[in-house]
């Protein structure tokens, strides 16, 4: 019996060291968690952006990007400390119930209308979004929607809305609600050749385009603005508040609104920094 | 077609130039997934080796759940995880969430089922041949149960293997209890999910192809190690 | 004519069985045996197949439990107290270890010290004639020289009766003949012998006293040579003379019936 024990005591050792060594060390604390949505990460924009940050301050950006939705209800429940995401009015909910603090605008892109080349709804370029989607219902041609709390879905929703189309009601079968992230609803459209509204972030960066094609953009109603804001730390005592304002802050300064600006795919900038402070 | 064999050309540059972000989500991924092997072997091996040789009453209903469990979807496992290590869980001040540690806690609830019931059944098996032998020299309980496992110990490691396929396969648990964090928490099917929403499904199935590589070449070690066993101790 | 043995107050045996039965489905596989095993003479379960044979020596043994009637020994087992009978089977199931180890094993299990375990284990292998395979993988050994590992592992725990299920039943002559030398030395070193076989040579050569069970019922209990010159029992004569008619594999389709009721 001893042997054995011995030996298993071996193993638990090794089992544990290999759980702490795979766990961030105490003093590796100098970072914090960032939530934000699956079509900025998919943009890469962090990827452009976030290495700045770390080398001015030290402080390491850990991105977990799910959809605004999750990222608010993240934050709500403590496991962020900041939140980067696109939907005002849900974003200002959040700050009124005392979830978040220290909100911030400070970018915007835009979404646009993609669709298949064939274009059955025989949309075109000048048309505004709301035209476009009236166009698109009336031919009952395939549309992508995510169907999800992202920021993106919210938008949606609010441009049926303004259309004078009640979509809950009056969709059918062309209406197809995948409840996925941007770049998964993006390779479904292409799969489809269904039209759907993308931020155009994504769109740039998006690879398994297929038949599809950017139909109608520049719409003022396509104006998507971004919010950072820090997780309230009254509410989360454990929120890295120092290193989140940090992070709020500097994404506001001209530093930061400068490398937002920065970001471009082929030569087209896909962010437009817009921080005014009050 | 020309997509996978883009994917197999580009697997192979990526391997051949040592990629150091590819290396990285390897090294990840072999870490998570070996380390709640490790876990769940050494909790679930007693555990079935004890069922396996034990008479109580509810035995035979534990053997059906045990079973039942080893198709425990890796997305439900996630959530459950998620809400437990959630700050605003009970587990909240480990401050584990979006860790490799917390996908080690995931998946080894998630293969724990998997070895246990396996191992069950390989000790059951074994011990018909070895009761009355073993009785007779005086070992009962845990002293019977442990000889076993330490004599099958060659076939229980297709139990092993089972649970690493698992583990090294699924990417729902490990998507939300880690967050799929560049350079933290990203392994190879969080990396290839990435990838394929960002529609780059070349560099995806790339990705997938060493994954697949990697689990081919532990199982082929594996059954060598089988059959040299075998051949010396019959 | 047997003498009965005086029991040692230390000793677990004799061993009695009081209308001791075996029930399986309906079928009494043992059926209400009375039987007392004393220490001294080498006891031969003598009978055809499917006489009971190998349920009664796992009876004795504590593998299986009497479905009626009472199996007694003369004191019972104290906490802490090493097993004073040991068993070898027809067929050996050995560890996946060398045949050192498993003697080592079995030692283990008895609360041998570890500092003595080794060397009582090659003095076994040594007194079989087995020293040159002691670090051999158990399982890969031929079928006599299982056997005789079996044979080494029992003789090193010292117990005070061996049971020997068949021993000798898939072995050629001179390994057969190797088994028998080696029982015999065991004897001679003190522990009681109760072994089974339905081979009459084997039971004269090796035992004191028949047991001869027909049936399952005990149907002669004798010394070798009162057995065989007179005697007593029809079903005995008839076995002698080699005309008891085999009916069916009675001993594999009982003792399975038992394996199913155990589970």
């Amino acid at each position: 019996m001893a042997v054995r024990q011995r030996r298993r005591f071996l193993f638990i050792g090794t089992a544990l060291a290999a759980l702490v060594a795979t766990s961030p060390l105490a003093d590796e604390d100098r970072y914090i968690t960032v939530a934000s949505t699956t079509s900025t990460q998919s943009s890469g924009l962090f990827e452009h952006l976030l290495p700045k940050f770390e080398k001015e301050t030290g402080i390491k950006v850990r991105v977990v990007a799910v959809g605004t939705g999750q990222a608010l209800a993240m934050g709500g429940r403590g496991d962020a400390d900041v939140l980067f995401v696109h939907d005002k009015v849900a974003e200002e909910k959040f700050v009124a119930e005392g979830y978040g603090v220290n909100r911030k605008e400070v970018m915007y892109n835009d979404f646009v209308i993609i669709g298949p080349k064939t274009n059955p709804a025989k949309v075109i370029g000048d048309d505004d979004v709301l035209a476009a989607l009236k166009k698109i219902k009336a031919a009952q041609a395939s549309f992508v929607s995510r169907a999800d709390k992202s920021g993106t879905y919210a938008a949606e929703l609010r441009y049926w809305n303004a259309a004078g189309i009640d979509i809950a009601t009056e969709k059918g079968p062309w209406y197809k609600e995948t409840g996925s992230g941007m770049g998964a609803a993006l390779n479904t459209a292409s799969g489809l050749n269904a039209y759907l509204i993308s931020d155009r972030g994504t769109w740039l960066s998006f690879k398994n385009r297929g038949e599809l094609t950017v139909l109608v953009a520049g719409d003022k109603r396509l104006f998507n603005q971004y919010g950072i804001m820090l997780v309230n730390p009254a509410k989360h005592a454990h929120v890295k508040k120092v290193y989140g304002e940090l992070f709020v802050n500097w994404v506001a300064s001209p530093v930061g609104q400068r490398a937002i600006a920065d970001y471009k795919i082929n030569g087209e900038q896909l962010f437009f920094p817009n921080y005014r402070s009050q | 077609m020309d997509v996978i064999l883009e994917a197999f050309g580009q697997a192979a540059g990526l391997i051949g130039t040592f990629d150091a972000r590819l290396i990285g989500i390897v090294a990840l991924s072999l870490q998570v997934s070996l380390s709640a092997v490790a876990i769940a072997t050494l909790v679930g091996l007693p555990i079935g080796a004890a069922l396996a040789v034990g008479k109580f009453p509810g035995r035979q209903a534990l053997v059906v759940l045990l079973n039942a469990m080893m198709g425990l979807p890796p997305v439900v496992v996630g959530l459950l995880v998620y809400l437990l290590l959630s700050r605003a869980g009970p587990l909240g001040p480990l401050g584990i969430l979006f860790t490799p540690s917390a996908m080690v806690v995931a998946q080894t609830i998630l293969i724990l089922p998997i070895i246990a019931a396996l191992t069950r059944q390989a000790v059951e098996d074994a011990w018909h041949e070895y009761r009355e032998q073993l009785t007779s020299l005086g070992a009962h309980g845990w002293t019977a149960a442990l000889t076993l496992v330490w004599d099958i110990r060659f076939s229980l490691i297709t139990a092993v293997l089972a649970g690493l396929g698992r583990a090294a396969a699924e990417v729902g648990a490990v998507m939300i209890v880690g967050g799929n964090i560049d350079g933290v928490t990203r392994v190879m099917t969080t990396a290839i999910a990435l990838e394929t929403s960002k529609g780059d499904l070349p560099l995806a199935l790339s990705l997938g192809v060493i994954l697949v590589t990697l689990v081919l070449l532990l199982n082929a070690a594996a059954q060598s190690l089988k059959q040299l066993a075998v051949q010396r101790y019959g | 004519m047997v003498d009965a043995a005086i029991p040692l107050a230390n000793s677990i045996l004799p061993l009695r069985l009081e209308e001791a039965s075996f029930v399986v489905d309906g079928r009494a596989i043992i059926d209400r045996i009375s039987l007392t095993i004393d220490a001294g003479p080498r006891t031969i379960i003598l009978g055809p197949n499917g006489a009971g044979k190998s349920v009664l020596m796992r009876l004795c043994h504590g593998l299986l439990v009497p479905t009626a009637g009472r199996l007694l020994w003369n004191r019972p087992d104290r906490p802490g107290e090493r097993r004073r009978q040991a068993m070898v089977f027809q067929t050996q199931v050995m560890l996946r270890r060398s045949a050192l180890g498993n003697i080592t094993y079995a030692l283990k299990l008895a609360a041998v010290p570890s500092a003595e375990r080794t060397a009582q284990a090659w003095e076994a292998l040594d007194r079989v004639g087995l020293t040159h395979l002691a670090k051999n993988s158990a399982r890969v050994l031929s079928v006599g020289e299982q056997q005789r590992l079996a044979l080494a592992r029992a003789w090193a725990l010292h117990p005070e009766v061996l049971f020997l299920d068949e021993p000798t039943a898939s072995l050629d002559p001179s390994a057969t003949a190797e088994v028998e030398r080696i029982i015999h030395a065991i004897h001679a070193a003190g522990t009681k012998i109760v072994m089974s076989t339905h081979n009459l040579g084997q039971a004269k050569r090796v035992g004191d006293e028949v047991v001869f069970l027909h049936q399952g019922q005990l149907k002669e209990h004798s010394s070798v040579d009162r057995f065989f010159t007179a005697p007593s029992s029809v079903e005995a004569e008839a076995f002698i003379k080699g005309e008891l008619p085999w009916l069916y594999d009675n001993d594999a389709v009982s003792y399975s019936s038992a394996q199913r009721l155990r589970r």
